[in-house]
């Protein structure tokens, strides 16, 4: 299988501003009564895009540069800190996937969104609390230019500015090899595997 | 040297090291449902992949399953289609599922351990985040996404990095009408929303070596609400007792050397911790939440936070949740109206909940304002207490006793949240929109408080109201 190596994505940006955005408020659990993900981006936040009346509500998502962003289908959500926390559902990174975001770019992530998102290619990248409030302030008050997320070299930048970042060792190595999708990997060590499961009793039903 | 559960059960998985740096780590028991799977066969079918080893697969069906209506096909079409899809994909695979009729369905982290599925020294991962809940048996046991789901389906392996070990001891003897569910709230109000980031909970201690399994799935079960992807409790006589006999448990003539496998997996004493926290029993009240994550949480007898008392980034997501619940900073949170009485999920779903409720609750009645609903997290719990008489007490005090499933806990079935319904919930979620309505609103409490709420119609201290 060859994938894509993911080593920058530049891109215009969003601010969706706020801590602890938990998958629920990413994707409603409506929206996971489906069998396929196909369609789920349109309702990426749905519940903070609309309210209860049916009408739209003032949120991010629902702004110009997110239509841009969804008609463009690349660019970067620039969230708070332990953004995707809650459940282990991968309806939530594929519904803003799926919307048109590429990368992320945060104060911290959940761990399960984390992997699920760059098991979609999606990096998600770490800054330090000063560092993102500017890039999120920039990014709000400039939406034309394009934000670099450089995940080979651990930086982001926008404008004149740039900003050290971070990211899980691992998934910088999967995303910059073109070997974000594990399953050819872990197809690979298939006879290791059949050695591990021959010296555990219970597998063997013991 | 000596080793934590976590490094043992690690070691013993490890199938090798990926060119990324992560492990392949051996998933010996995956457990599937109707909501992260569909998606997974899918891809499998895609890649021309089989499931390799069915036999180490289990499915139930619960987060859709209607709670009040037993005969199918179900008036939610989208329901029947999502248990089909299951149906079919168990067969297709020869993969063995709970199914609705078989008198074993159930909330899939209740199902694992009452067939004896769940076993000390194992790996289990499901799709779901509530998967620590089988850590109780000490167990490496964690949720995972659709596509590693479908990594498990196909190869029976995980890529995974591996996390820190914190102890969590918390030692003496809890005081009446303190559970198990407050402990959690409390560690997680203690440590913080994203505090378990990048590590596993062995939680431990006089406290948790008194607990029954059952108490030791509930705080399990919500570590993932602390951040923490993983939790478990060393095993010890309770774990092995717990299991035997049943269904899926080591026969007879493997017994003994099973015990001894599992005894071999438990912390050594002296092992390295990356982090220790401590607490004592007896200083845990009963706990409520008041906001929209689990760790903006209080005593019941506290007032809610001014928000000067808060950090800045606190402050934000509280002045959110202080909007969305429609309650005021520095007010006691006793005395709340609610309109809803949610009894059951994974968390408080178990027959010792309902024991625990029914013990009180003979006599009482609830609130003419509250609808209260009762409901079993599987089919054995449901039996079970039937057979006890459970479910007439419930019903005579004025709950709706029901079938089993997630029901209100997440509301992807007909139980929901009307408008800005305000929950009292023995659930562990209470974010925006949880409970099936964009503007309810849901608080989190042990069973016995739940009950409490149920007749009071507000938001209330049990140990009052029943006088425990
Ligand atoms: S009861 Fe709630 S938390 Fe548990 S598996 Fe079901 S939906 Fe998830």
């Amino acid at each position: 299988m060859s994938l894509a190596k993911i080593t920058q994505v530049k891109a215009l940006a969003l601010a969706v501003p706020g801590d602890d955005i938990d998958t629920d408020r990413i994707i409603p659990a409506r929206f996971l009564r489906c069998v396929t993900f196909d369609g789920l981006g349109e309702h990426a936040f749905r519940d903070e895009r609309t309210g209860p009346d049916g009408k739209e509500r003032a949120h991010p998502m629902n702004s110009a540069q997110a239509a841009r962003i969804a008609a463009a289908k690349q660019g970067v959500m620039v969230v708070g800190f332990n953004f995707g926390c809650g459940s282990s559902r991968e309806h939530a990174p594929q519904s803003i996937w799926r919307f048109g975001f590429t990368a992320l770019v945060g104060g911290s992530f959940a761990e399960i969104f984390f992997g699920n998102s760059t098991a979609l290619g999606v990096p998600c990248l770490t800054l330090s609390k000063d560092d993102l409030a500017e890039l999120s302030d920039f990014v709000q008050k400039n939406p034309d230019v394009e934000v670099t997320v450089d995940v080979e070299n651990l930086k982001v930048s926008a404008g004149a500015k740039t900003w050290k970042a971070d990211i899980a060792a691992s998934a910088r190595n999967s995303l910059i090899n073109g070997k974000w999708d594990p399953i050819a990997d872990l197809l690979e060590g298939a006879s290791d595997v059949a050695k591990t499961a021959g010296g555990l009793a219970y597998v063997a039903g013991k | 040297m000596a080793k934590t559960l976590f490094q043992k059960v690690w070691e013993a998985h490890t199938v090798r090291q990926l060119p990324n740096g992560q492990t392949q780590l051996f998933i010996g028991t995956h457990l599937i449902h109707e909501v992260t799977s569909p998606q997974a066969f899918g891809m499998l079918r895609d890649l021309g992949l089989k499931v390799k080893f069915p036999q180490r697969t289990f499915a139930t069906v619960d987060h859709i399953v209607p709670t009040n209506e037993l005969k199918e096909p179900y008036s939610d079409p989208i329901a029947q289609e999502m248990i089909e899809a299951l149906r079919k994909n168990t067969k297709d695979y020869g993969i063995k599922f709970f199914d609705t009729t078989t008198g074993q369905q159930g909330i899939v982290h209740m199902v694992g351990p009452e067939q004896g599925i769940t076993q000390p020294g194992t790996t289990i991962a499901c799709g779901d985040s509530h998967t620590a809940t089988h850590g109780a048996f000490g167990a490496i046991a964690f949720g995972i996404g659709t596509t590693q789901v479908r990594d498990v389906l196909a190869t029976q392996t995980l890529a995974l990095s591996p996390l820190k070990v914190r102890r969590i001891e918390v030692n003496g003897k809890l005081k009446p009408g303190v559970y198990a569910k407050d402990v959690i709230l409390h560690i997680i109000r203690e440590l913080g929303v994203n505090g378990g980031i990048g590590f596993a909970y062995e939680y431990a201690g006089t406290t948790f070596d008194n607990f029954s399994l059952e108490e030791r799935m509930t705080v399990c079960n919500m570590s993932i609400e602390g951040g923490a992807r993983c939790g478990y409790v060393n095993p010890d006589q309770k774990t092995f007792d717990y299991i035997k006999g049943k269904p899926f448990a080591p026969k007879a003539a493997d017994w003994d050397a099973a015990v001894a496998r599992w005894k071999s997996f438990a912390s050594d004493a002296g092992c390295k911790y990356d982090d220790v926290k401590v607490y004592q029993a007896e200083n845990i009240r009963p706990t409520v939440t008041w906001g929209i994550t689990p760790g903006q949480a209080i005593f019941i007898d506290e007032k809610m936070p001014a928000l000067e008392t808060l950090n800045a980034a606190d402050r934000q997501t509280a002045e959110d949740a202080y909007k969305h619940m429609k309650l005021s900073p520095s007010t006691p949170i006793k005395g709340t109206k609610v309109d809803v009485a949610f009894l059951g999920s994974c968390t408080n779903g178990r027959i010792s909940d309902l024991r625990e409720v029914a013990k009180y609750l003979k006599g009482r009645k609830v609130s003419a304002s509250v609808k209260a609903i009762v409901v079993p997290g599987s089919q054995l719990t449901a039996i079970q207490a039937v057979h006890e008489g459970l479910d007439k007490i419930f019903t005579d005090a004025g709950f709706e006793w029901r079938g089993a499933g997630c029901s209100m806990c997440l509301a992807m079935n007909p139980d929901k949240l009307v408008g800005d319904q305000l929950c009292a919930s023995s659930s562990n979620r209470n974010f925006k929109g949880r409970q099936g309505s964009q503007t309810g609103r849901t608080i989190l409490m042990s069973p016995l408080m739940v009950a409490a709420a149920a007749i009071t119609g507000e938001v209330t201290d049990a140990r009052e109201v029943f006088k425990v």
